[in-house]
């Protein structure tokens, strides 16, 4: 019993972490129809990123945290400016950009080699104090709590933002119709390069608090989240930024209980990706997509 | 106010508008009538900036704006309340509302929503709803206040009977007549040609993309070519 509470506390936790990766790459989807394959890197960079201003400059967490997420935001605009805007005229603008994209993740992934080497690394000891609480055989740690209370916070404050601020308003509008957008006086190239910058500094901080709760940072770390995140957007409903926050908890939950439940971790990817396709089946358009609402 | 000179636009290869030149003068409301296809939505789409002009010149009070950027000319005056009303159907209507105000300043924004939800008081009561669940005629009466909004000096309207029904359509041209009285200069784009006429001071009958007629709006409503070729069935 307690094992399965932990388990469930323990998913929690990694499922806010997927839901914040996951909110990023989503509201690009939203806004452009474009998968930007190049999220999965910025993650990672993000992450070593802030773990070398750490080590090597000696900034406290607390500092190279946002530092990180801010040169990931701008690594954002460099994606746009690169690998979206010069094919947006193009009539296969969704497929090039896939590609193009896919390319700036080679180039982000290589840059992350060459600067910081192919090694796993991990934050210092003590970079985030860690105390733990236990009840029963239940343990949960400070840095836990930190790392949940932190992906939530930005995810509200996000969606805060997409609902109640002019800007974030304007971005709901370019995502529903960007011919009327440009018609409503938008700045629509504006607002899809600042819509790179909030989706890229998500995903950098995603890869902070990733590389603090596993411990563990490479270059290739981005492997393992790009594909679930793909399928945390995909069962949250495509473009939809609650649709991500709930998929990725019911993603985190549904790979720990697998492992709860199996006591291996063998089947993990293949039950969570099982639920996948279970509610791709009983709900085409993912837990919280809606079907367009479009005039012909 | 406004003057387009020998306006060419083109999609590829196509000539979509061919040397094109009319004039809206301040005040007045100009109509373009024209079948299916003939290029009047494409030449309000190149007002407005969102369609590049192959050639020509679109003069507005004096500059010429024709590879100014679109929301520019939003800021300048130029609003288009697009053909089919595409209203933003999953924002609710106060959203739209609001962005219809996008480039001026906030704070005036919101005053002007109440001022428009007291004029068109349907509006305000579906104020929370999605605007994609009002019926056809409300859509089109929010498209229109949406571009209200922009507090806009020329108006560029397509199409707005489209598909409404007649008491609708009525109710439509109401509100038009009623903002041009307020002082706005209306450019108007419809295929209810006895209607059009009827409302504006002067025409241009567009066929494949060339002016073919124009005309005080009075003298072309008793052209025999006009009744016969758009006037038919609506008499
Ligand atoms: N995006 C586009 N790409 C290619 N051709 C287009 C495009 N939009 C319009 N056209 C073509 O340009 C011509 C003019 O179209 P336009 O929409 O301006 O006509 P219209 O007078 O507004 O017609 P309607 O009364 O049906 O609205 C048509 O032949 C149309 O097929
Ligand atoms: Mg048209």
């Amino acid at each position: 019993m307690d094992l399965l509470a932990q388990q469930l506390i323990n998913g929690l936790f990694i499922g806010s972490v997927y839901g914040l990766f996951a909110v990023g790459y989503t509201l690009v989807f939203g806004v452009l129809d474009i998968l930007n394959l190049a999220h999965a890197a910025v993650f990672t960079l993000g992450g070593l990123l802030a773990l070398w201003l750490v080590e090597t400059g000696g900034l406290s967490i607390w500092l190279a945290f946002p530092v990180s997420v801010l040169c990931c935001g701008i690594l954002g605009l460099l994606l746009d400016r690169v690998a979206f805007v010069p094919l947006r005229q193009r009539a296969d603008s969704n497929f090039s950009g896939l590609i193009s994209s896919i390319a700036m993740a080679i180039i982000f992934e290589s840059a992350a080699l060459g600067l910081f080497g192919a090694r796993t690394v991990r934050f210092p000891a003590h970079t985030v104090p860690v105390h733990i609480w236990r009840w029963g055989g239940i343990s949960i740690t400070s840095l836990q709590v930190e790392i949940v209370a932190i992906s939530l916070l930005l995810m509200v404050a996000l969606t805060q933002f997409l609902n109640r601020a002019r800007a974030g308003k304007a971005i709901r509008a370019v995502a529903e119709n960007d011919r009327t957008s440009r018609l409503l006086g938008i700045h629509v190239d504006g607002i899809i390069a600042f819509t790179f910058f909030i989706s890229s500094a998500l995903g950098g901080a995603a890869g902070i608090l990733f590389g603090l709760y596993f411990d563990s940072l490479s270059p290739d770390m981005g492997r393992s989240i790009e594909l679930k995140g793909l399928a945390v957007i995909i069962l949250g409903g495509m473009g939809s930024i609650p649709g991500a926050i709930l998929g990725g908890l019911a993603f985190g939950l549904s790979e720990v209980l697998t492992v709860a439940i199996t006591g291996t971790s063998n089947l993990r990817d293949a039950v969570a990706f099982t639920v996948l396709f279970a509610v791709l089946i009983l709900r085409p358009s993912g837990l919280l997509g809606r079907k367009k609402m479009r005039e012909a | 106010m406004l003057e387009v000179v020998d306006l060419t636009v083109a999609y590829g290869p196509m000539e979509a508008v061919r040397r094109v030149s009319f004039q809206v003068e301040e005040g007045t409301i100009v109509t373009l009538i024209g079948p299916n296809g003939a290029g009047k939505t494409t030449i309000l789409n190149t007002i407005s900036g969102v369609i590049p002009a192959r050639s020509g010149k679109i003069i507005l009070h004096g500059r010429d704006i024709t590879r100014m950027s679109a929301h520019k000319r939003v800021s300048a005056g130029v609003i288009q309340v697009p053909e089919g009303r595409q209203v933003l159907a999953g924002m609710t209507v106060r959203e739209n509302l609001e962005l219809g105000g996008y480039r001026r300043p906030y704070r005036e924004v919101l005053r002007d929503v109440t001022r428009m939800e007291e004029r068109f008081p349907i509006l305000g009561e579906r104020r929370n709803l999605a605007a994609g669940s009002l019926s056809g005629g409300e859509q089109q009466m929010l498209a229109i206040a949406r571009g209200l909004m922009a507090r806009p000096k020329l108006l560029l309207l397509d199409e707005p009977s489209l598909g409404l029904a007649p008491k609708m359509v009525q109710t439509v041209f109401s509100i038009i007549r009623h903002v041009h009285d307020e002082g706005l200069t209306i450019l108007l784009v419809e295929q209810n040609a006895h209607l059009a006429l009827a409302t504006s001071s002067y025409a241009y009958v567009i066929e494949s993309g060339r002016i073919v007629l124009d005309g005080q709006a009075g003298k072309l409503r008793s052209d025999p070519t006009v009744i016969s070729s758009y006037m038919g069935q609506t008499v």
